[in-house]
């Protein structure tokens, strides 16, 4: 705007007194909710970032260091080794175990104390896979947070789309005048009001692995023939039952969201659509579709946002086992930050956690951008 | 203004000064508790400390409770703020964290106060002692006498523990019977502090710790070592054979699995007892520990008194302990909520633990095989880490891999901290 109004004079000169005074007036207005954000956003955030690079605890007497990069390192350090199998001293054949598998070096031998290997010491097995005969790792220093990280971005994948589409489709479902509608918009909106706290406590006895009531219902639906599945026991489905769980809590919400961009559309469009000749699809295809891009943009930011925070659910459910299947970043940072007390580490997650949905919303931006079509 | 309204104003000034006035004369000493909601603690903790105002002149001790979950949180931020009272409760195991860090100082009692005290209700840092508690806990292990001599399973005393062997033998035996869902029912369901305390003693039964207790400032060769390994395998093994249940347990099934005989035995603490005693009856026994090659061993410590660092009256502050610790109150307390009373003195005076009572078997326990989870600032961290490897060790995770990430854990938050006070 500065630079708009140091070009034109003209508009410049016509700036009233009274303009600026306004201005002032709109100023003191924002001021209370500016002063709150700044003090529970952007100073927090400022200090988290600043915490990130020192080695401050919740509580010590110990004096409060600065440490360069280390806590982004210890997170985010990876390495990787390629083992060959162990061979006969004298035959040169491979060893085989009792299973008959090939036999390897210990990758402890490797990773711990080895004065060759210094490089890879305190590093941990992430994966591995056999190429041949020989076997190779990738390697993590926090195998956890990295989990964290996958897991988190697993569950954004799914979600989104799954939530935004599903919330779609009951807003679909319920845009229509029928008798008693709103009983169905009531139910379908219903788990959004509830804490999400008491939900995920509902929900862990409804994945209970020996009488949960999801086992009890497929056990009964399949005639006894289902076998009872530990849900939340078994690193497998523990992450898919949180998903099915977190979409039914949330989608309420969006579907209302979405209820409102369908009700925005003039009515006019589908009687046109139909004196054109147009079916039930490309009505929905050429009138509705076009119809709700904005609103899909907003669905869509939300969700992504609000499916990296994944923590409630997490926190009451699972406490990130099975075996990390549910480790999530904000899970991390919490229980790092606050639990064991590394205020500096839970920091540098945060840091990380901005960094990675700042440059998903960015990319989300771009792909969504307004497109000339002209 | 009418004369009436004059007279209402006046009478209310007169209120304040007056009440100023008095109020100069004792000192008042704050006590924070974390056992709010709790009536029958609420109870007891005001007879206490109405007992003692009366007592005295010089002291006056005002109660504030805070729910257990907020309490530890509340703490912290006082100290933070600089608003800690004067008598604070403390977790027993968190105590060396908490004086480490500047909140405590330690008790001035009078010589020989806690002499016939349990050795898990004294809370000793850097060869002070910082708190003393009231009661103590204990875990013995729940079985059903006709179960057992039916399967023709030696019952073990506290001189002649179970073995592994034996241990190991019953545990399959009970659960070949088909008549149980579990043989055994360690509590998986209890995540947090209950992992540390009824499961390092079964790690430490092995020869193995959380931390090498000589110098607490390493975990390697410890945590990751043989024993270690072995106890872990060991510990997999009984998930692996289904005998025990997993870490996705439901709370309510731990609370009533045993009593509805749907595992044959249960690894608990003695405030399930009275419950478990009135379901069961006679036929119910309480267990020592497995000696699984080490000797036996249970955790020890609960919550305990102390004295902030900033008090201005740690004179009022001890004086008002020294007072709560008489036998009474130990009695009291045991009485109203099942808690192992401090003292043999004190034991006798209760329904539950005078010899020949129901639960005295505790107080035994207690007495003979109590060791403290490691008193260092950094079993905060450890208690965290330690939950961890043992669930996921219970999920099929490589004993050795998990064991290795666990010490290697421990040692760099000690390294963070600066060995935490140890080590010059």
């Amino acid at each position: 705007m500065l630079g708009s109004s140091a070009k034109s004079p003209t508009k410049r000169h016509r700036e009233p007194a009274f303009q600026r005074q306004e201005e002032i007036t709109g100023w003191l207005m924002a001021s209370p909710a500016l002063f709150l954000i700044l003090l529970f956003l952007i100073i927090p955030f400022i200090m988290a970032f600043l915490l990130a690079f020192t080695n401050q605890r919740l509580v010590s007497p110990n004096p409060t260091e600065f440490v360069g990069t280390r806590n982004f390192t210890d997170l985010l350090a990876f390495g990787t080794l390629t083992l060959e199998p162990i061979r006969d001293e004298t035959t040169g054949a491979v060893v085989l175990d009792e299973d008959g598998n090939v036999e390897y070096p210990a990758l402890r031998d490797y990773t711990r104390n080895n004065p060759d290997y210094p490089h890879l010491n305190g590093l941990r097995e992430l994966v591995s896979w056999n190429f041949g005969e020989t076997r190779h790792y990738l390697l993590a220093k926090d195998v956890v947070f990295v989990r964290a990280l996958f897991n988190t971005l697993y569950f954004v994948l799914i979600i989104a789309p799954a939530q935004g589409g599903l919330a779609l489709l009951l807003a679909l479902l319920i845009n229509q005048q029928l008798p008693g509608i709103n009983i169905f918009r009531t139910i379908y909106f219903m788990p959004v009001v509830v804490s999400m706290v008491v939900v995920s406590i509902l929900w862990r006895f409804i994945y209970d692995g020996e009488n949960g009531l999801l086992n009890t219902l497929l056990s009964m639906i399949s005639f006894g023939s289902a076998q009872p599945v530990d849900w939340l026991g078994n690193s497998s489905t523990a992450m898919p039952a949180l998903m099915a769980m977190s979409i039914w809590q949330g989608v309420g919400f969006h579907m209302v969201i979405w209820l409102a961009g369908l009700q925005t559309i003039p009515g006019s469009l589908y009687e046109a659509a139909s004196i054109d000749g147009a079916n039930r699809w490309q009505k929905f295809r050429f009138v509705t579709w076009p119809g709700l891009r904005n609103t899909a943009i907003f669905v869509l930011v939300v969700i992504t946002m609000q499916a990296f925070g994944l923590f409630t659910q997490v926190n009451v459910m699972t406490r990130g086992g099975p075996l990390d299947a549910t480790q999530t970043i904000i899970f991390q940072a919490v229980e790092r930050g606050y639990d064991k007390q590394d205020i500096a580490g839970g920091s540098a997650i945060s840091v990380i956690f901005f960094m990675l949905v700042l440059l998903v919303t960015l990319i989300q931006r771009y792909l969504t951008r307004e497109r000339n079509t002209a | 203004m009418n004369s009436r309204k004059w007279f209402v104003l006046v009478l209310m000034l007169m209120v304040i000064v007056g009440g100023t006035v008095s109020a100069q004369e004792p000192t008042e000493l704050s006590l924070w508790y974390h056992g709010a909601g709790n009536e029958v603690e609420r109870t007891i903790l005001l007879q206490i400390i109405e007992d003692f105002n009366a007592s005295q002149s010089n002291w006056v001790v005002a109660l504030e409770e805070f729910p257990q979950q907020a309490y530890n949180e509340s703490i912290v931020a006082a100290a933070l703020s600089n608003t800690l009272p004067d008598i604070i409760d403390v977790d027993g195991p968190v105590m060396p964290n908490w004086a480490w860090s500047g909140y405590m100082q330690p008790l001035s009692l009078s010589e020989g106060a806690l002499d016939d005290f349990l050795p898990g209700a004294i809370g000793t840092w850097n060869g002070e002692v910082y708190s003393v508690g009231l009661w103590d806990a204990a875990v013995a292990m729940y079985a059903r006498r006709s179960v057992l001599e039916a399967n023709n399973i030696r019952i073990p005393t506290l001189e002649e523990p179970w073995t592994l062997e034996e241990f190991d033998a019953a545990l399959v035996a009970l659960q070949g019977t088909g008549d149980f869902e579990y043989a055994l029912d360690l509590g998986m369901a209890w995540t947090g502090e209950w992992y540390p305390y009824a499961f390092s003693p079964f790690l430490q039964s092995f020869g193995a710790d959380m931390i090498d207790r000589s110098t607490y400032l390493t975990a390697e060769g410890v945590f990751n070592g043989e024993q270690a390994v072995a106890f872990g395998e060991w510990w997999q093994s009984l998930f692996e054979r289904g005998l025990v249940p997993g870490t996705s347990q439901d709370g309510a099934d731990r609370d009533t699995g045993f009593i509805d005989g749907r595992y044959a035995l249960s690894w608990n603490g003695n405030w399930a007892a009275i419950p478990a005693l009135e379901a069961i009856g006679d036929d119910l026994l309480f267990l020592p520990a497995p000696d699984l090659g080490n000797g036996s061993t249970i955790g020890a410590a609960s919550w305990q008194f102390g004295v902030s660092a900033n008090s201005e009256n740690p004179e009022g502050a001890n004086a008002f302990i020294e007072f709560a610790i008489q036998d009474e109150y130990l009695a009291a307390f045991s009485d109203g909520i099942g808690l192992i009373p401090a003292t043999a003195s004190a034991a006798a005076l209760t329904e539950n633990y005078a010899e020949g009572g129901p639960l005295a078997v505790f107080f035994e326990l207690s007495a003979e095989q109590a060791l403290i989870r490691p008193p260092t600032p950094g079993y905060v961290v450890m208690a965290l880490v330690f939950e961890k490897a043992l669930a996921d060790i219970a999920n099929g995770a490589d004993v050795q891999d998990t064991l290795d990430a666990a010490t290697d854990e421990i040692n760099a938050d000690i390294e963070a901290n600066g060995g935490y006070g140890f080590g010059g």
